[in-house]
């Protein structure tokens, strides 16, 4: 196995599925001849031509609504959305739309379309550079969505959601692209979708997370371990469909749960764990049901100060889990 | 390119039909085909006039008339038909389209019921909404100018699958104002797909009309914008729109994009929850229905000679009885199981 980066694990899934199936192809901006912002598709134009890698004027709604249509024909689409941030002229194409087309059809149609979206702060995008938008695909049934944190999930789950028949929203946050490395495979491998992974086996709370502070709350664990305190730590990995089996397992394990994400607290994929551990296992609990998540500010500022003031750190999340602890 | 060609309906309210002079049998159809669609759209005026009262009587939740727009659409359907490879966007005010491309009265009154067999959803959507995958007809939603970007979208996959199909988009006026219009025009366009944009111009945005939609007199002019041919044609002459289209199918299939303005009347309200009279000057209605698309028909094919008045008064009777029978068909049929609720939320 080679040590790769996320970028990299994207990038290879969409290569080996493009060779496994030529329904697949990839539209969006700069994925052509730019290879995309974050080089996702490099080299692919080259590869599989300017037919399959197309180039698309800067308009997101006809990216989206086009590789919609082109789903109803069986191809299966993968529609690139810049950066987070640019989903919101496509959304009534996605949430309005797509979501609703099996069910709005009685099932006669599906839409097998993976929606890639670079996400997340801390890389100083500012606010609309920034943007944590799974709550809004969470909430909407018909989607699916993933948040892998590793480049071996990000690798498997993306090959799963391009061979799916469902509109999945794969969300690859822009920190973890070049900062997160892990071993991926060689040969061919899947991960399925809707399957949460344990990163951190522990017995004293449980923490969820997903995507880039999947990897803070590791660090808060090991910092906590330290002192005693052992840790459990849940990756998501899927928002929908949400692995509540792992989640109530773990919970009913340590007795304590805290939440981290990084998009806003309120209403936020945090919220519905917590309703869905008071309902499920409120007898197991013996300390309160933590969440440390982003702030009700809309998106991370640009100044430095204010970046790091709305993140959930490694150190903010060891402070929230010390109070737990302390139960 | 062809040079933009403009027909427009006459000012003083003339009959397309009175200004053909010696009506003749129009290029690649046979008399019966004249005559099975005068048939099919005999059936949707009753069908239509039926759920409007079916709706009064509280059967019909909603329903959206195709009154005044029978002859664009099934002009342009029988242009698609007689190619046998088009695909259609239809639109919330295509009923007359859906109800001819093939399915039967009772198939129609189950879906504006909301009756378990309803064919576009199975009772899910507003009637006649969804995909009549037999009929080569996908509607997914009530967000106007949203099935222009799928429709090029399938325009792009037929051709990366290596299939000839020209795909036919609709929509009213008031979708001309959306952003995806413009889009969806713009990326066929660049990628020189095989779409056909046909706009049913009625003037009306429910209650907006055109002047304060638009400063153009012509929707077809905005196709220069996108360095693709525009048409207007005279929407209530279903010969005149067969003809248009069929044009413009060959036209699409080998050169791109093509935006076709069928001008047509309204001759109802939106759908059964409005009231025109609120909005629409006294008498207007009335005017427009001198040149009715159904009698309009009707009379060219007595005038060609290939129906007579008995005929004619015996499509009549039949649709009619079709549409009795349907409606009670219906009417006597179940709704879909509550159980059926959680049903394809995602596909398998």
């Amino acid at each position: 196995m080679a040590v790769k980066s996320v970028i990299e694990a994207v990038r290879e899934a969409i290569r080996e599925e493009m060779v496994r199936d030529p329904k697949v192809f990839v539209m969006g901006e700069d994925v052509g001849i730019r290879g995309g912002v974050f080089m996702a598709t490099q080299g692919m134009i080259e590869e599989f031509g300017a037919e399959r890698i197309i180039d698309t004027p800067l308009a997101e709604a006809s990216i989206m609504g086009i590789a919609l249509g082109a789903a109803f024909r069986g191809l299966r689409p993968i529609p690139e959305v810049q950066f987070s941030d640019f989903v919101w002229p496509s959304i009534n194409q996605l949430i309005g739309e797509a979501a609703r087309v099996c069910y709005g059809t009685n099932g006669v149609l599906q839409v097998p379309m993976v929606i890639r979206i670079p996400y997340g702060g801390g890389i100083r995008g500012g606010l609309f550079h920034s943007q944590n938008v799974e709550t809004h695909f969470f909430h909407t049934p018909g989607l699916k969505v993933v948040a892998p944190s590793t480049p071996y999930d990000a690798k498997g789950l993306l090959k799963s959601a391009i061979r799916d028949n469902n509109p999945v929203v794969f969300l690859e946050h822009k920190k973890t692209y070049r900062l997160v490395r892990g071993e991926v495979p060689d040969q061919d491998y899947t991960l399925p979708i809707g399957k949460a992974d344990v990163k951190r086996i522990g017995s004293k709370i449980t923490v969820v997370s997903y995507g880039l502070t999947l990897h803070y709350c590791l660090e808060a664990a090991e910092e906590l371990s330290a002192e005693g305190v052992d840790v459990e730590v849940v990756d998501l990995r899927t928002l929908t469909p949400l692995d509540t089996e792992t989640v109530l397992e773990s919970v009913k394990k340590t007795g304590k749960l805290a939440i981290v994400h990084e998009d806003n607290i309120t209403g936020g994929v945090g919220a519905e764990i917590a309703a869905l551990v008071a309902d499920q296992a409120f007898e197991y609990l013996d300390g309160p049901i933590t969440r440390i998540c982003g702030p009700d500010v809309p998106t991370m500022p640009f100044a430095q100060t204010l970046e790091d003031a709305y993140m959930p750190t490694a150190d903010k999340i060891a402070a929230g889990l010390r109070k737990l602890a302390a139960y | 390119m062809p040079k933009k060609r403009t027909a427009r309906p006459q000012a003083n309210g003339a009959s397309a039909t009175a200004a053909r002079s010696k009506p003749q049998l129009p290029k690649g159809l046979k008399a019966a085909d004249l005559v099975d669609y005068y048939t099919r759209m005999v059936q949707a005026r009753s069908l239509d006039e039926r759920i409007w009262a079916l709706n009064r009587q509280g059967k019909v939740p909603i329903a959206a008339s195709s009154q005044g727009h029978e002859a664009a659409q099934l002009g342009s359907l029988l242009a698609a038909e007689k190619d046998g490879n088009c695909f259609l966007f239809p639109y919330y005010r295509d009923l007359a389209l859906k109800v001819a491309a093939g399915l039967t009265p009772v198939q129609v009154m189950m879906s504006f019921m909301g009756k378990a067999g309803d064919p576009y959803s199975n009772g899910r959507q507003f009637p006649l909404q969804g995909a009549d995958l037999p009929h080569k007809i996908i509607q997914i939603s009530n967000v106007v100018a949203a099935g222009l970007t799928q429709a090029v979208g399938y325009a792009l996959a037929c051709r990366m699958s290596g299939d000839d199909t020209v795909v036919l988009v609709y929509f009213g006026d008031g979708a001309t104002s959306q952003g995806e219009t413009h889009e969806a025009m713009n990326f066929a366009a660049v990628q020189k797909l095989p779409v056909i944009f046909i706009c049913e111009n009625n003037r009306y945005a429910i209650s907006t009309p055109q002047s304060s939609q638009m400063v153009l007199e012509e929707v077809a002019s905005r196709a220069a914008a996108y360095g693709f041919p525009g048409f207007t044609v005279d929407g209530m002459d279903m010969i005149h729109c067969y003809e248009a289209t069929r044009e413009a199918i060959t036209h699409a299939r080998s050169q791109g994009p093509v935006l076709l303005e069928m001008m047509v009347e309204r001759f109802m309200s939106h759908t059964t929850d409005d009231d025109d009279r609120r909005y629409r000057p006294e008498g207007e209605v009335e005017r427009a229905r001198e040149r009715d698309p159904v009698i309009t028909l009707g009379q060219t094919l007595l005038e060609i000679g290939i129906l007579t008045q008995k005929k004619v008064d015996a499509i009549a009777t039949e649709a009619l009885r079709l549409t009795d029978e349907a409606t009670d068909i219906a009417d006597a049929s179940s709704p879909p199981a509550e159980s059926t609720l959680h049903d394809s939320v995602y596909g398998p």
